[in-house]
């Protein structure tokens, strides 16, 4: 056939149409978001350092699930996730290191619980599935609030690596929320889990929204400034739940929250249980490369 | 043995996969999956099927809305247009007169 496609919109049906990749003319795009020559200012790699720790702790958590979800879909849906927040993770750790001549590598397997700057929320054992999903929703509605928001920043490598992550955290609020719906609202039993889960995730959300004196340092993006304010984020974050939970008919808890405290490097007894895991082959082997 | 999703020990149905790599091409069969239902089952394709940016478009369809052509009938089904080369269209020559054919 020497029929020509030039004059055509439409592309030639060959082997490279569904997925068959020739991989030495495969394009691949950066890995990591923003431009990879900027140094950040103190203040800003210790902002990195709060949004980066979150992905990796939650990254690592939900590798776990790696064939334990309840079918293999799910092992891929959740797999696909952590990989998106590993990415996240590596951008702003990247980005951090620059401030201090430290590598995402050094900053991920060299610093010990207390250097950590995660919220608790992050840290918050997998559980059941019904854990799982309600902490993904959580996390899930909290970033897509701050990396919408985190877009305008004046660091433009943070903007850069929000503009990337927002989309991606998109898909996991809706792949937490159609998982919520057919939980609450499935058997006695998936609702009974989801209840529990709910009651015990639920005093963890409101660390994401303490301001700290490091935010006023760098300025609320609404300012011209670098960071998102947390506090700005408490009332969108908290409606877009309620109107989650409604839909789900599950009452809003009336639980105390917890104090937190991991921006200041105080932790959930989870975070050293995972640090171990998640350090412990750099460590043995320094240097190694895999 | 029993088509996946059909037996009792499997939860959840199953699904054929199609997806539509570019504008202009038609959505081909890729695979199949399992879920709960077809919302489920688009997000499920979604993250196991265009991973690599394989697709701009998915269907998901019930497996057990497909109706199949029997294996075993094929002599009957798809043998019977040996020989009857009159169906096509170079087994005709052309008119003298015909100019713009």
């Amino acid at each position: 056939m020497s029929k020509s496609y030039a004059d055509h919109d439409v592309a030639p049906a060959d082997d490279r149409a569904h997925g068959q990749v020739d991989v030495e003319t495969l394009e691949l795009a950066d890995e990591l978001a923003g431009d990879s020559g900027a140094v950040a200012s103190v203040d800003a790699a210790e902002y990195a350092l709060w949004l980066g720790d979150d992905a990796l702790v939650l990254s690592q958590q939900l590798g776990w699930w790696i064939a334990r979800a309840p079918e293999l879909e799910e092992d891929v849906a959740l797999g696909n996730i952590a990989l998106d927040l590993l990415g996240h993770a590596r951008s702003l750790l990247h980005y951090a290191g620059t401030a201090s001549g430290r590598s995402e590598d050094d900053l991920a397997y060299w610093r010990d619980e207390p250097e950590f700057r995660s919220a608790w929320l992050f840290e918050q054992p997998n559980g059941d599935f019904a854990h799982t999903i309600v902490r993904q929703l959580f996390v899930a509605l909290y970033l897509e609030a701050l990396y919408s928001r985190l877009v305008a920043s004046s660091d433009a490598t943070l903007a850069a690596i929000a503009a990337k992550a927002v989309k991606e955290v998109a898909y996991h609020v809706d792949h937490a929320e159609h998982w919520m719906l057919r939980l609450a609202l499935g058997t006695d039993e998936s609702r009974r889990r989801t209840e529990v889960a709910l009651a015990d995730l639920w005093p963890y959300l409101d660390e994401l929204f303490e301001d700290s004196p490091l935010i006023d340092r760098l300025g609320d993006v609404g300012d011209g400034g670098v960071a998102v304010r947390p506090s700005t984020l408490r009332e969108p974050v908290m409606d877009a739940v309620a109107r989650m939970l409604a839909q789900c008919e599950l009452d809003t808890p009336t639980i105390p929250f917890a104090s937190g405290g991991g921006r200041a490097g105080r932790h959930s007894s989870y975070l050293g249980y995972l640090l171990a895991e998640l350090q412990v082959l750099a460590r043995q082997h320094p240097g190694a490369s895999w | 043995m029993t088509t996946p999703g059909t037996s009792d020990a499997e939860t959840w149905p199953l699904w054929e996969v199609f997806v539509r790599a570019n504008r202009g091409l038609s959505h081909v069969h890729v695979g199949s999956l399992h879920a709960p239902d077809p919302e489920m089952a688009l997000r499920n394709a979604r993250d196991v099927y265009t991973r690599r940016n394989e697709g701009v478009s998915i269907w998901v369809v019930p497996a057990a809305a497909i109706t199949t052509s029997d294996p075993d009938a094929r002599g009957a089904f798809f043998e019977s247009p040996a020989g009857k080369n009159y169906r096509h269209a170079s087994y005709y020559t052309k008119a003298e007169g015909v100019k713009h054919l």
